[in-house]
């Protein structure tokens, strides 16, 4: 799984590359995706073959790492229908394939997920579970949990009800469906459903939080990432933004979305809420990792998630309540004024609240987040979580918008600029036990790719101008780089060869919403291009260009 | 007297230059009609032959109304969520000089009536006929391709870019005619 684990740690115990030797990695090999548009997946190594995603069309490459330059084992084509690239809100990305018995899973734009056979490629199952006519497609990677394959669907940018759906992973034949909108017996709440906050407790909320038939195109969509705690037999994935973004079209809490569910995985039945942001104000999308620690709080031994959220809070929830321990902001936030840890809700700020026919100006963090779907890898060794994030602030005014399925579904002008100091990219080192950074590096564009943190201490991340880093995980030294030929939105990873010794591999190829302007080749002269982050990104074209290309790196 | 007849002869000539623009206020309300041959391309085999052309794309193309109506439905339709005010974002920019499909009236009449596939969808039997020429002309002006006489001016809303007017022919930008 591109998590590396069920906790989503990202923590790699290999340590053959260390703080003292990554200077003198070198490139092992390289290969051409063909794919020229934002490369978000990880690659995935199992055994002596590393499989690999590319965006639209969504090809999987095997390749053969016990054989010299690592060739094609076998490739498999999905031919997913062209007209799904019109309703993907944020570039045509794929963020990976997940392996359980001998099989690799991975989903397509249009709405597939398959499995094929690991040796062969050879499709075993195709289920068909989204509708691109009224805008759904599939991005996330899916995660195999106990012979379940689970998948949500995108499109909260196109008036998309939100689902997650676990698959049969011998036949594909879909076992629950969870709605995150909607009355309780399409959402899976049922009697076990224990949230720890009154705001989340009642009957129906996914119906009574919104105006007259407004959930049935109100998002919540599960397009991230989800966690799974074994011993507590629980799942963990975040919900989607509230559909449209113009929040006076849908006066309400918005239930159950930009916020977080613990389910069973056997059954999808609800067991905790909690809700980030209530009625969502700017495109606060709940879906980022969770990283699931058990650690000393406060003296006492707590089973505890951990999730730089986007609306700009790092929250350490108690996963068996969902109870919320801490919240602080991890950059500048103005758009709420803090988390009230006795009502568990999010404290808005009034000078910031959104709406039609109205200009707000300087709102931090933007419609992305301080951070959006790119994961953040946490290290045991050093107690830190290494985030890579943004640091944008935005305009926004709110206009009328009419609902066509299958079309877009957003009412609002956007335009972004670089937050505080200038950087519109920052990597922080948050140290979890103690509430605070323990330190944080300067990026001039948004880190849009996600870390991988090792035993040896070396934290990996990529730029949008296209550097692959290290750093110590320590004090944030910049160990080395090597500029790849394009930007890098990907996730790196690290795995042990068929010859015993340590690798790490990256996909280079800038695009997704923060790359859009590249990928997709719009427009800077408009400042409400790609919902708004085409202003914030005009000097992109300048920096980069499109590709798609897999860097792997070893000692000498 | 002289003064007077002079004031008369002014008055005269003033209005004779008011000649309003013909505003058609009540477009046809039928549902994507108007098929006619729209070639994308201007490689012919055999040598060119005259390309057609529709009544209709002269008579929306540079008039004021029907521009600013094509504004308004660009919102309307959410052409603006997938292109922005433009510069583009799920969809490709209209604002540059690149044209996928075609760059003249009955093109953008084609690619959204008939949708094209690699993600525009088709707007057949939702957008009436009129409508659709509307948008097409206001398409036009994004890259400068409309009369600054006739184009849309400055916005109420958050000005996105320069007002539709305002915008020069992405064609010729930045290089001497």
């Amino acid at each position: 799984m591109p998590a590396k684990n069920y906790a989503s740690t990202r923590f790699s115990e290999l340590a053959e590359i260390n703080e003292g030797n990554v200077k003198n990695l070198q490139v092992a090999f390289t290969f051409s995706t063909g794919v020229n548009k934002g490369q978000e997946a990880a690659p995935l190594v199992v055994g002596n073959t590393m499989y690999i995603v590319t965006p639209f069309p969504n090809i999987v490459y095997a390749l053969d790492l016990s054989k010299p330059g690592a060739p094609i084992k076998w490739k498999y084509e999905p031919n997913p229908e062209p007209a799904a690239q019109g309703v993907a809100c944020c570039d045509v990305v794929n963020r990976g394939a997940a392996f359980a018995d001998g099989r690799v899973f991975f989903n397509t734009l249009d709405g597939h997920t398959i499995a094929l056979d690991a040796n062969s490629g050879q499709p075993i199952w195709n289920a068909h579970i989204g509708n691109i006519n009224i805008g759904e497609t599939i991005t996330m990677a899916p995660l195999v949990v106990k012979g379940k394959v689970l998948v949500g669907n995108s499109g909260g940018e196109m008036g998309v009800r939100g689902w997650v759906k676990a698959l049969d992973a011998g036949d594909g034949h879909v076992v629950w469906t969870a709605y995150n909108t909607g009355p309780d017996k399409d959402v899976l709440i049922g009697p076990d459903f224990k949230p720890h906050y009154d705001m989340d407790k009642g009957k129906d909320l996914g119906v009574t939080t919104w105006p007259p038939e407004a959930w049935k195109i109100g998002g919540g969509n599960m397009w991230g990432w989800i966690s799974y705690d074994p011993d507590l037999n629980l799942i963990f994935h975040g919900t989607g933004n509230p559909g449209p973004w113009n929040p006076d079209l849908r006066p309400g809490d918005n239930k159950w979305t930009s916020g977080i569910f613990a389910r069973d995985p056997d059954t999808g039945a609800a067991k905790w809420f909690y809700q980030w942001t209530p009625h969502d104000l700017h495109d606060y999308d709940g879906i980022n990792e969770q990283v699931l620690l058990d650690m000393n709080w406060q003296g006492k031994p707590r089973k505890v998630l951990v999730r730089p959220e986007r609306n700009g809070y790092l929250y350490v929830l108690d996963r068996t309540t969902g109870e919320v321990l801490s919240a602080k902001t991890y950059g500048p936030v103005n758009s709420s004024k803090g988390v009230d840890l006795k009502t568990g809700r999010l404290v808005e700020n009034p000078d910031k609240l959104t709406g039609t026919g109205k200009v707000v100006r300087d709102i931090c963090p933007t419609a992305s987040g301080l951070k959006d779907w790119q994961p953040s890898a946490f290290s045991p060794r050093t107690g830190l979580l290494y985030i890579p994030h943004n640091n944008l602030c935005m305009d926004e005014e709110g206009v009328e918008v009419n609902y066509i399925a299958g079309t877009p579904y957003v009412g609002m002008n956007v335009r972004m600029i670089p937050g505080p100091g200038g950087n519109r990219g920052a990597f922080t080192a948050w140290d979890i036990a103690a509430e605070k950074p323990a330190w944080s590096l300067k990026e001039n564009f948004p880190v849009w790719s996600g870390a991988v943190v090792t035993a040896g201490d070396v934290v990996f991340y990529g730029t949008m101008e296209g550097w692959f880093k290290a750093v110590s995980a320590k004090t944030g030294e910049l160990l080395w780089q090597f500029k790849t030929s394009s930007g890098i939105i990907g996730q790196p990873i690290t795995y042990r060869g068929p010859d015993g010794h340590q690798y790490v591999a990256i996909l280079s190829g800038v695009g997704g919403w923060a790359g859009a302007i590249v990928s997709g080749d719009l427009d800077p002269r408009d400042a409400t291009a790609a919902l708004g982050f085409v202003n914030a990104m005009k000097d992109l074209k300048n920096a980069t260009t499109a590709g798609g290309t897999l860097y792997v790196f070893r000692l000498p | 007297m002289r003064p007077i007849v002079l004031l008369l002869l002014f008055t005269l000539l003033a209005l004779a230059a008011c000649q309003r623009e013909e505003r058609d206020t009540r477009p046809q309300s039928a549902l994507g009609s108007g098929e006619q041959p729209t070639p994308v391309t201007t490689l012919e085999p055999g040598g060119q032959r005259p390309s057609p052309t529709d009544n209709k794309a002269a008579s929306f193309e540079a008039n004021a109304f029907h521009l600013s109506e094509g504004k308004r439905l660009f919102g309307w339709f959410n052409c603006s969520g997938c292109h922005a005010n433009g510069g583009g974002g799920m969809g490709p920019a209209l604002m540059d000089q690149k044209w996928i499909y075609g760059s003249s009236m009955e093109s953008i009449h084609a690619t959204i009536r008939d949708g094209r596939p690699n993600g525009m969808p088709s707007f057949r039997d939702k957008i009436p006929d009129d409508q659709i020429w509307e948008l097409a002309a206001f398409v036009r002006s994004l890259s400068g391709n409309a009369p600054s006489s006739a184009a849309p001016s400055r916005n109420d809303d958050m000005m996105a870019h320069p007002s539709e007017n305002r915008m020069p022919d992405a064609a010729t930008l930045g290089k001497s005619p």
